[in-house]
């Protein structure tokens, strides 16, 4: 190789190039984040079921990536029709219409029956035991009014990226709402 | 017997009259959390990133660089779970892109652009201080052993398959693979599928011996990282000042990223032959970059499978031909009464999603072949290096070299500055 003469340049063709690079690069960046801002949104989504499309299924008991599911049961009192005879509450044929296990439908009695006056009862949901397996949701959607639902509850949900039960949803039921409004509530029945 | 005799927008059972003044109670609807909490994030983000290049740069303290990893695993680990974070950043961009029914959040874009800005200036700091990925595999890191070079360089490569991968999924909206296979999270999380608990485990058990194999051979954000990371301004250097030569850091970096000085011009018979290996490799980068476009054309239609709607399809049409029963009440047997209903629906639906899925495989065959040339190219070309210094895309910056150099010991006054005018030159 000839060896040139060194001329004293404020930068070398590398950094020159290095130069270039990142400053393209910057600027790529820059119009992306530009373009993505411009129709961001500054609240977010978090996840959420949409009641009329849920087909109480099951698996959000099981496919919910913590322990126990973010996913519980929820009740709209508006829509309930308190019946003593609860087929959200009851199984199918119970022995008596008693707060027995055995006549239960929860499997971890979960839906709490307490009497309001003759011949109504209330039905509340202690989210500590629900485990979002909707056998309640399905008995109440079949016979009853439907005001037994499912909803993502957020103060558990720990908002993954890709929602691992919304992937095996059988009735996409599953979509990501404003984080503004996180609830999709039952106000009417169906 | 019941079904099918529901009354829509009806109650079966009206509401009835109270008649003891009884109260409707409410449902309660916990929030999300705030916005402030959102923005919280990434000013701890911001604030970490920051300490981060003050103590690479300024302080040149593996020791701080330690409790700020240790800080980053608690609070974007163990505090907020593992998400929001950077790696499964890109998919929500090009999913925003490719989808206008989803909008980014502000915060997404910040945590995928802030770490990619400050590497384009000073190297993969994020890496260094601020990953809790990177945090729990550098706490489990006890005995790091040498990976081969041409191991090394061949898993290197995968990190930017996985990436393409990964935006080629989102951009279908099959899903955020790069999140759903992520081993750390899950640990973090204390719950999770086996599997992916389990490839936890694994990971952590390998990374006692191989220095954070996820990052090096695996993190998505880590190639855009990398690459960043080859143009930026400022270098992470092992010494504070001038390198003597000494090789006392030649074996410290436990990624095994320090690179030799060069040995000098080649032989001139010898460089007439890697220029022409060069030319080749520049001749057969379209061609690479074609063949992996048509090879990826034919992994469409295995690719589209994945795609929840496509799989219902698939299996919509199979029941047609053949009727399999499934269980009452079964997740499969419930979804395709759905399609039952609307068979043109989702039929449709998925014929469009199997062109998408189409079109992203041939460009992420395009793309494989594209970093495959790349790197052939990449590798044989020489850089040329005076000194013993940290590979620049590689280097993740944890300062573990620093206090190897007998400049950086002499700078620290743990040695006195005269004993290295012998060494010195």
């Amino acid at each position: 190789m000839v060896t040139k003469p060194q001329i004293e340049t404020p930068v070398s063709r590398r950094q020159f190039l290095r130069n270039g690079a990142r400053l393209a690069a910057l600027t790529g960046l820059g119009a992306l984040a530009g373009v993505m801002s411009n129709r961001a949104r500054a609240d977010g989504w978090v996840w959420q079921i949409d009641p009329a499309k849920c087909l109480h299924c099951g698996n959000c008991a099981s496919n919910c990536v913590l322990e126990q599911s973010a996913v519980k049961c929820v009740h709209a009192f508006a829509v309930c029709g308190y019946c003593q005879l609860c087929t959200g509450f009851f199984a199918p044929d119970p022995n008596q219409l008693t707060t027995g296990a055995e006549n239960q439908l929860c499997p971890t009695a979960a839906l709490q029956r307490t009497y309001v006056e003759d011949p109504y009862y209330q039905y509340t949901i202690d989210e500590n035991l629900c485990i979002g397996c909707a056998r309640c949701v399905e008995g109440c959607n079949r016979f009853g009014n439907g005001s037994l639902f499912l909803q993502i509850r957020h103060d558990r949900c720990v908002h993954c990226n890709e929602c691992a039960i919304a992937r095996t949803c059988p009735g996409d039921a599953f979509r990501r709402v404003p984080a503004r409004q996180p609830y999709l509530l039952k106000t009417t029945a169906r | 017997m019941y079904s099918g005799a529901s009354v829509f927008g009806e109650q079966r059972f009206p509401p009835p009259d109270f008649e003891s003044g009884y109260q409707l109670p409410v449902a309660a609807t916990p929030p999300a959390r705030g916005l402030a909490f959102q923005y919280l994030d990434v000013a701890v983000l911001v604030v970490a990133l920051g300490v981060a290049l003050w103590l690479i740069y300024r302080r040149r303290s593996r020791r701080g660089l330690f409790w700020l990893s240790l800080f980053s695993l608690g609070y974007f680990g163990f505090y907020r779970k593992g998400c929001i974070c950077p790696i499964g950043s890109p998919q929500n961009i090009v999913l925003g892109l490719c989808n206008p029914g989803y909008s980014v959040p502000v915060t997404v874009i910040a945590f995928f652009v802030l770490p990619l800005a400050v590497a384009l200036f000073a190297g993969r700091a994020f890496c260094a201080g601020v990953c809790p990925q990177g945090a729990i595999q550098d706490f489990f890191l006890i005995k790091p052993l040498k990976v081969p070079g041409w191991l090394e360089q061949g898993l290197g490569i995968i990190p930017f398959l996985f990436l393409g991968a990964g935006l080629a999924y989102a951009a279908t909206g099959t899903g955020f693979v790069i999140c759903r296979y992520d081993p750390f999270v899950p640990l973090f999380r204390f719950s999770g599928s086996m599997f992916i608990l389990l490839a936890g485990a694994g990971f952590l058990l390998l990374g006692m011996f191989v220095g954070r194999p996820y990052c090096r051979f695996l993190c998505p954000y880590g190639a855009l990282l990398k690459t960043a990371s080859l143009v930026s301004k400022w270098r992470v250097r092992v010494t504070p000042d001038y390198c003597t030569q000494c090789r006392l850091c030649e074996d410290s970096c436990p990624f095994g990223v320090i690179r030799q000085p060069s040995a000098g011009a080649l032989a001139p018979r010898l460089l007439d032959r890697e220029r022409r290996r060069l030319g080749w490799l520049l001749v057969a980068l379209p061609v690479l970059v074609i063949g992996g476009g048509w090879a990826g054309s034919k992994l469409g239609p295995a690719a589209a499978r994945l795609h929840p709607t496509v799989m219902l399809a698939e299996r919509y049409a199979r029941q047609q031909r053949k009727p399999v029963s499934y269980g009452v009440m079964t997740p499969e047997a419930l979804s395709l009464a759905r399609v039952e209903s609307n068979p043109e629906a989702v039929l449709s639906e998925a014929a469009n999603l199997r062109w998408r899925v189409d079109l992203a495989t041939v460009l992420f065959g395009g793309w494989a072949g594209l970093v495959l040339g790349v790197k052939l190219i990449a590798l044989s070309i020489q850089q040329k290096r005076n000194d013993y210094e940290p590979d620049h895309g590689g280097c993740l910056a944890c300062g573990r070299c620093f206090s190897y150099c007998p400049n950086e010991r002499v700078r620290l006054g743990l040695l006195p500055a005269e004993q290295m005018a012998d060494t010195a030159k």
